[in-house]
């Protein structure tokens, strides 16, 4: 188990340093001198050159790149915001905490509706409710959050004024975006309860249960949930990185201010150190719930543990 | 010998509504199990076998399953009127099954004392250490060691999980078990072995045992009583001796002529020309007459009634028929 875990650290710091070289480069190659946008175009050439060599912007590519590892490891150091000149890491701190709740509640909400649609449409398969459900994972999965977001804007606040448009804070704030954001999932995971519970239902260990004299309901959820925990535990981790993703877009519809906004307003001014740091931050996020999710699977599945 | 009745199958059908019409796969099935007495219960793949016993059960899946009609009577009283809460009492307690295929029958996300454990705890008034202590005492009656409670059953071999799924049914002594092709699944070697733990058992605890299977090798060993099963019905019933010794339907005398070879199955019938009828065929006659060396004309028109040929032997076939019009007897 723990040769396991120091694996998939491994793995996790491999990833990390690709997605770092990536962001970096893709940075390097864009048009923009950080110079020139932080001491704005009226600045003089030799204050320019004078900063260029603070920064380090005359270093060779490899040499930067590896400054800002260094920074990185040693002084948890995401370097300097251009726009504000704090910390980039304070910057992106001080956004993270509304992403983490609008993501987390969208994924309790997914993970609370879609289970119990999955197994409800599982137990009642081909009956009324199923195909409702499967109706409703089709489209599920196929509205963009976009479009949902702001078509619920037009419908709950502006014709029925029942949810307040935008901000953040407030629990009438929350709901939109967390049911907007948790849709898509919701609708992947009741169908990926559906097809795993349905897997198992048919095999001969839940006849075993039932020849026991065992009530349907502790049949279903003790012998037949139980062992269709795996694959609903990877789609949760996997809408889980997803959401992190999907919550900028949710951000940017419902002006909230989090990570997604963070990162997004930083491209359009041109703030490389925060657009770099945000998006290794929400990397390293993704890897480690991955990592979670893997190490469930330690504890759902006996085989894993024991061999 | 005066032996009491545990279950008495009276008419039974079972169908399943499937795309392409109605799978007919139990017809008037009639069966009689005595006190601990084991009997033997042999037919084609899609004879209806399996379908008797979660019949019995009451555990055919609806939809597709129905049970159409007949009486199951067991001690005394019809399961068929009993509501799922009282069935829920009567199965693992009073009524157990074995299935056909140890590797899929244990949960595997659950110790095999907990699966034993379960059981217990739902029929028996035991607290969860006094039902662990029973189910390692269990797990020992069944060969396995009981430190083996706490494994997995992806940790036993074919052989051990069939012995973990025998101590589970046997766990609250019920008086029926109901085997499905018990050792069909397992090695040559270890068939022998879980068919002669069955059969210590059995007799240990004094159950009775409806044993479903392919290998009249087998029957011929543990059974007391054979029905052989064909299309839904159970066309021949008789003591082993009686069976074995004075075979009357011509398809259980096409079975024996074909020399039983233990472990080829599907060999056993090439003495009988042409396949089962379609399950989802209506045949107005008796099942077998397309095959049966012996038809007559009423066969293909009439179903034949239970004729007894003694008191623990009965035949569906007109050539017993002694008022059967246009059909002698031999
Ligand atoms: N769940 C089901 N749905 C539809 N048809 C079924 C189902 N289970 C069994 N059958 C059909 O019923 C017939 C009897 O099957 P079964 O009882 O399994 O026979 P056996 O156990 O003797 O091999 C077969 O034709 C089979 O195809
Ligand atoms: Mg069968």
């Amino acid at each position: 188990m723990l040769k396991y875990i120091g694996k998939r650290l491994l793995y996790l710091i491999l990833v990390l340093l690709g997605v770092s070289f990536i962001v970096f480069t893709l940075l390097y190659i864009s048009p923009g001198n950080p110079a020139k946008i932080i001491l704005g175009e009226a600045a003089t050439p030799e204050a320019l050159a004078a900063l260029e060599e603070q920064l380090g912007l005359n270093d060779p590519f490899l040499v930067r790149y590896f400054n800002y590892l260094k920074g990185i490891v040693f002084e948890l150091d995401l370097g300097t915001s251009y726009n504000t000149g704090r910390a980039v890491l304070d910057e992106i701190l001080a956004v993270f905490p509304n992403t983490v709740t609008l993501a987390a509640s969208a994924i309790v909400i997914a993970v609370m509706v879609g289970v119990t649609l999955g197994i409800i449409s599982a137990v009642k398969q081909y009956s009324i409710i199923d195909n409702l459900v499967m109706v409703f994972a089709l489209i599920g999965t196929s509205v963009p959050i976009f479009w949902l977001g702001i078509m619920m804007i037009v419908l709950f606040s502006v014709k029925l004024h029942l949810l307040p448009p935008s901000g953040y804070g407030t629990f009438a704030q929350m709901i939109m975006p967390a049911v907007a954001l948790g849709l898509q999932s919701t609708a992947m995971i009741a169908r990926m309860t559906r097809s795993s519970m349905l897997e198992v239902i048919r095999m001969d260990y839940v006849k075993t249960a039932r020849a026991k004299g065992q009530k349907e309901i502790v049949v279903i959820m003790k012998h037949v949930f139980r062992n269709a925990l795996i694959p609903i535990i990877t789609v949760v981790g996997l809408q889980f990185g997803q959401l992190l993703g999907g919550a900028m877009l949710t951000e940017m519809v419902f002006s909230i201010p989090g990570l997604g906004r963070l990162i997004i307003d930083s491209i359009s001014m041109r703030d490389y150190p925060v657009v770099q740091g945000g998006v290794l931050f929400v990397a390293t996020c993704f890897s480690l719930v991955n990592l979670v999710v893997d190490l469930l699977y330690a504890v759902v599945d006996p085989k894993i543990t024991k061999s | 010998m005066e032996e009491k009745k545990l279950l008495e199958i009276k008419d039974l059908s079972v169908t399943y509504k499937v795309e392409d019409g109605i799978v007919y796969a139990v017809n008037d099935l009639n069966l009689v199990v005595h006190n601990k007495e084991t009997l033997g219960f042999v037919g084609e793949t899609g004879a209806g076998k399996t379908t008797t016993a979660m019949a019995i059960m009451r555990l055919i899946p609806s939809p597709p399953g129905e049970i159409t009609k007949g009486q199951i009577i067991f001690d005394g009283e019809d399961l068929l009127q009993k509501s799922q809460r009282q069935m829920r009492s009567i199965l693992g307690q009073d009524i157990s099954m074995i299935f056909q295929d140890p590797m899929t029958s244990l949960n595997p996300a659950m110790t095999v004392g907990d699966q034993i454990v379960e059981m217990l705890l739902l029929h028996k008034s035991v607290n969860k250490k006094q039902a662990w202590e029973e189910a390692c005492q269990m797990l020992e009656l069944v060969g396995i060691k009981r430190e083996r409670a706490k494994d997995y059953p992806h940790q036993f071999s074919g052989g051990m999980k069939q012995r973990v799924v025998i101590a589970i049914a046997l766990a609250c002594s019920p008086k029926l078990i109901i085997a499905d092709e018990p050792t069909t699944a397992l090695d040559v070697t270890i068939q022998a072995q879980v068919m002669d733990l069955m059969r210590d058992l059995k007799h240990k605890l004094g159950t009775s045992m409806i044993l479903i299977t392919h290998d009249l090798g087998i029957v011929a060993e543990i059974c007391d009583k054979v029905a052989i099963m064909y299309a839904g019905g159970v066309v021949e019933y008789a003591s082993k001796e009686k069976l074995y010794n004075e075979p009357a339907h011509p398809y259980t005398k096409g079975l024996f002529n074909s020399i039983p070879k233990l472990d080829v199955d599907e060999e056993w019938l090439e003495e009988i020309d042409g396949l089962p009828p379609e399950p989802t065929e209506v045949i107005p006659g008796c099942a077998f007459s397309p095959r049966c060396s012996k038809c007559m004309e009423i066969c293909k028109q009439k179903k034949p009634g239970i004729t007894y040929l003694d008191d623990d032997h009965y035949v569906r076939c007109f050539l017993y028929e002694k008022q059967a019009e246009g059909g002698a007897a031999e």
